[in-house]
């Protein structure tokens, strides 16, 4: 027998890919938390179709999860994979461009026949070759017939016996990358308590899956991945949309406000509205809207009652939002507006990531209607953006609109747990002089007005969308508007002493200054650290304040012989600095794919200014 | 509670009232602000919530806490200020046009969720604020400004969307009735869920008189039909007409002609969970029929802001995270114990200023 070959890498990324009934993101999840247990750091990308079960074996219905782990700090998924699982044909054609040359195909062979052949419209029975696929290292598992094999004396059905196929494919990886099943099969345990014979068979296919790969190291290569040095602490996976609802939870705690969120369901933004439903412990009121409208407008009724209040969505969302953001400027109550980022306009591609609502976020209302705008970088940051925002809320009077993106959303890394007590304190606003109170009266630094609601005796008054004087009296005086409007201008930028000075991650000065924002940070980091290990005079400065922005902006840009702004939209943040720091010259990479940067394509940008 | 001593006055506040003079807003302002100083709730208690239109201006008017927001959208942001404090007395005030056109989608939600407010809808069937415009309320062939030739296209009855989204209350009343508005806004005052009240009133401007027929001093005893639970429905100035059942259908009929007795005259009931007879009550016009007025229905049933606080906790008492530090640390989690680590991923630790 053959010595097993053992694959030493730093990081290596995994593509789980199938049919969207596959199972193909449980498998990934599932294969992502064992290994972050582990101790790798990780990063992971579903990347899902739109349908929820487009026609099978098709590529339209190919769902994928790649996964990138290591043994040093992963700041992305991974631009390509190491290892390509195909639960099917469709999967190969779909995911041959993802793949890293050199690289690993397991696929169920048993999958791949005719009918599935033609089904993903290949031409011959060489579906690797024709994907450009043959220098690959292709192992064939008959992954539906050794399930079958496997469960055959449980007395299940068909339908239910292939369903657990994914369990073979992700006992296999396991094998091949050294990981326990405890956690796998705990999780089965505890998922489907109720159903002690799902329970049984897919711990039994799991197993099968592990020792196969075991019983064949002839042929199939193992890799070791260390653990990762990370800093101490408690760990746990989250994503994004996790990570955002929880830190409007902590926000909640800390202001002791009532959270209050009212949205509608909108995929990537969902699963927000989802997490907080869970919450009814900790006293969470989510309303379930009737449609986006109502989903701001009955927060704005919460703040205005007193709560600390929030709406989520995505783009299209956003747009049906705009009217009453207006309505939460003029009444200048505090609320915290999440737009979950995705493909557009229109409905575009609603479970694709892009950063192409930050007009929207900017200027998208009727009237001069300022807001302050964040922009969160890495899944677990979502915490930390989503309880800024409501601290700037509910500490200045002002609605803030945070920018987070299904790349974020539905990505998850691990994440060092913070305790309650080292977050910073939050102080809303909350009137406390009957006598002195009138409801546009501002505070001389920040510009902010008093906070009172029903059930403040004394403190009895009227607002709403009409421009109003200092009393809060209806007043249409050409005068006292065009003052107003720069008020709420100018309380937007005073959030600046909010804001934490741009830092540049490289040198202060240098060649090219590669500018980016929001959820783009993970592949952004990772190029720039690449260049700089190549020699090359390249920083990064990633914007996470975006409106107002960081006072040294002008600053850190006028260091750097060139400026090249990174984002996936056509060049949205690109155009504002030139609209707002018209000194510089702007390069810009743009990408609107629906999908994130690649490392390597950024690296190509940055080369291209080098050399000009 | 009960030895708060309101006069109207107390409701009232600063702001000088810009209604056009003669406008039937006016009366009901003041039946609103009658019925909220009858009420012993404290003043700070009641928001007053609209939407846009001319009776939407009508929280400046109050002493109250009010909040004018946007076109159509007083029912939700109400919704959103009476789940936040379920502990207020929150009252919408809403037009024909704001309620019934641009706000249909949230009026019919809010009955549906029968969340504990006061609504109240002021029908003139005509766009006011914006100079005359034909309404979701006004006639088929009805010739508005944007209807030189007359509109192509039938009404709202209000009641009918009520009843349609399974609505808990609902009443009817006349703007120069302001006894009658008072006792109908107290009714659903203390009425638990959504209580809409449809208040027939007259734009002096754009649509004078609209409602004359029915309010005609000459005729009213005819063409009126004040409802009171457990009255049987009489009406005509010596109460000698009376709605009775026939075949399957309400008809008018004179006591003591054809047969009919006292005793065959319908007695209402408000409280009756089948809206068959409610829905009949609120389809009757004239010339057939007296238009009903007063509490045409009233029943209970769940009211979402208290469902929503007690499975608030009910949850609380059998989940076991009471706080965040709890949250964070449920789960699967791991710890790092390695003292030579990196320090975070750099240059993504948060800074707080």
């Amino acid at each position: 027998m053959k010595d097993a070959k053992v694959i030493e890498l730093d990081e290596v990324a995994i593509r789980f890919s199938g049919d969207s009934g596959d199972g193909m993101q449980l498998t990934g999840t599932l294969f992502s938390d064992a290994t972050a247990l582990l101790g790798n750091d990780i990063s992971t990308f579903p990347d899902y179709p739109s349908e929820i079960r487009a026609p099978q074996g098709t590529v339209g219905g190919v769902s994928g999860f790649q996964v990138q782990f290591g043994q040093k700090q992963i700041n992305t998924p991974g631009d390509y994979a190491h290892v390509l699982i195909a639960m099917n044909p469709a999967a190969v054609k779909a995911n041959a461009k993802f793949m890293k040359p050199g690289g690993t195909i397991i696929y169920d062979s048993d999958a791949f026949n005719e009918k599935n052949l033609n089904k993903a419209n290949f031409k011959t029975d060489d579906p690797f070759g024709e994907c450009n696929l043959d220098d690959y290292f292709k192992i064939p598992v008959p992954i539906s017939s050794l399930t079958k094999e496997g469960l055959k004396d449980f007395g299940l059905d068909n339908k239910s016996v292939l369903r657990s196929k994914n369990m073979f494919a992700l006992g296999l990886v396991c094998w091949m990358f050294n990981r326990p099943l405890d956690y796998i099969e705990e999780f089965i345990k505890n998922k489907f308590a109720k159903k002690p014979v799902v329970v049984e068979s897919n711990v039994k296919v799991l197993h099968d899956g592990y020792n196969y790969g075991m019983n064949m190291q002839h042929m199939t290569p193992s890799y070791l991945v260390n653990p990762a040095n990370i800093e101490k602490g408690t760990y746990r996976n989250i994503n994004g949309n996790h990570a955002t609802a929880w830190g409007l939870l902590a926000a909640a705690e800390k202001s002791g406000l009532e959270l209050f969120l009212g949205s509608y369901p909108i995929t990537p933004a969902t699963d927000i509205l989802s997490a907080l439903s869970e919450r009814k412990d900790l006293g969470v009121k989510t309303f379930q809207a009737e449609d986006e409208i109502a989903g701001i407008t009955s927060a704005i009724g919460a703040s205005f009652a007193g709560d600390l209040a929030v709406t989520t969505t995505s783009g299209p969302g956003l747009a049906l939002k705009s009217e009453a953001i207006g309505l939460a400027v003029m009444a200048e109550l505090p609320l915290v507006i999440v737009n979950v980022q995705r493909g557009g306009p229109s409905t575009g591609l609603p479970t694709k990531t892009e950063q192409s609502d930050l007009m929207q976020a900017l200027y998208g209302r009727n009237g001069e209607s300022p807001v302050v705008v964040l922009a969160a970088s890495t899944p677990s940051d979502c915490f930390w953006y989503a309880f800024k925002a409501a601290k700037i809320a509910l500490e200045r009077m002002v609605p803030v609109l945070l920018l987070t993106d299904g790349f974020l959303g539905n990505g998850s890394e691990p994440w060092r747990i913070p305790k309650m007590s080292e977050l910073p304190s939050i102080t809303p606003r909350v009137a406390k002089d009957a006598g002195s109170f009138q409801a546009y009266k501002r505070d001389s630094e920040n510009l902010a007005r008093e906070w009172a609601f029903p059930g403040m005796a004394g403190f009895e008054h009227r607002i709403g969308g009409l421009e109003k004087n200092e009393t809060g009296t209806v007043s249409h005086d050409p005068d006292n508007h065009q003052k107003n409007t720069e008020i709420r201008e100018e309380k937007v930028q005073r959030v600046v002493d909010m804001v934490p000075d741009l830092e540049t991650c490289g040198d202060d000065e240098g060649d090219v200054l590669v500018v980016a924002w929001g959820g783009t940070y993970g592949h952004m980091i990772s190029t720039v650290r690449e260049l700089r290990k190549e020699g090359k005079n390249v920083s990064l400065a990633h914007f996470n304040y975006i409106k107002p922005l960081p006072k040294n902006t002008a600053d850190v840009f006028s260091k750097f012989k060139k400026i090249i702004v990174c984002e996936l939209n056509l060049g949205q943040f690109a155009s504002y600095l030139r609209d707002k720091m018209p000194q510089f010259e702007y390069h810009q990479n743009n990408k609107v794919k629906g999908l994130p940067f690649t490392v390597n394509e950024l690296k190509q940008s940055v080369y291209k200014l080098l050399e000009d | 509670m009960t030895d708060l001593k309101y006069t109207i006055k107390d409701f009232k506040s600063e702001n000088e009232v810009r209604w056009c003079p003669g406008c039937g807003d006016y009366a009901i302002m003041n039946a609103v602000q009658r019925t909220m100083a009858g009420m012993g709730i404290p003043r700070e208690k009641f928001a007053v919530i609209s939407g846009i239109g001319c009776s939407s201006r009508f929280p400046y008017y109050m002493s109250t806490f009010g909040f004018h927001t946007i076109h159509g959208r007083a029912a939700a942001v109400a919704s959103g200020v009476k789940a936040a404090n379920p502990d207020l007395s929150v009252w919408v005030i809403t037009g024909d046009g704001d309620a019934m056109a641009i706000g249909g989608n949230h009026f019919i939600h809010l009955i549906r969720r029968n969340m504990d407010l006061n609504l109240v809808l002021f029908n003139n069937r005509i766009y006011g604020l914006t100079k005359g415009q034909y309404s979701p309320t006004s006639d088929r062939g009805v010739k508005t400004k944007t209807s030189p030739f007359g509109t192509v296209e039938d009404p709202f009855v209000p009641g009918q969307l009520v009843i349609g989204a399974r609505g808990t209350f609902f009443a009817r009343s006349i703007d120069s009735n302001i006894k009658l508005s008072q006792e109908v806004f107290d009714g659903a005052a203390k009425h638990k869920g959504t209580s809409v009240v449809e208040v027939l009133q007259n734009c002096v401007i754009f649509n004078n008189g609209i409602h004359n027929a029915i309010t005609d001093p000459n005729h009213r005893a005819d063409r009126q039909l004040i409802l009171e639970h457990g009255k049987p429905m009489l009406f005509g100035e010596e109460n000698e007409k009376g709605i009775i059942f026939d075949k399957g259908k309400l008809k008018v009929a004179k006591v003591g002609e054809n047969g009919v007795t006292r005793d065959d005259v319908l007695v209402h009931d408000a409280n009756e969970p089948d809206p068959t007879i409610h829905m009949a009550l609120i389809n009757m016009q004239l010339p057939d029929f007296p238009v009903a007025f007063g509490v045409i229905r009233s029943v209970s049933a769940p009211v979402y802001d208290v469902e929503m606080e007690a499975q608030i906790k009910t949850v609380q008492q059998t989940r076991k995270i009471k706080n965040v530090d709890e949250l964070l640390s449920s789960g699967n989690t791991w710890e790092v114990t390695t003292e030579n680590g990196l320090t975070g991923k750099d240059c993504s630790k948060f800074e707080f200023k």
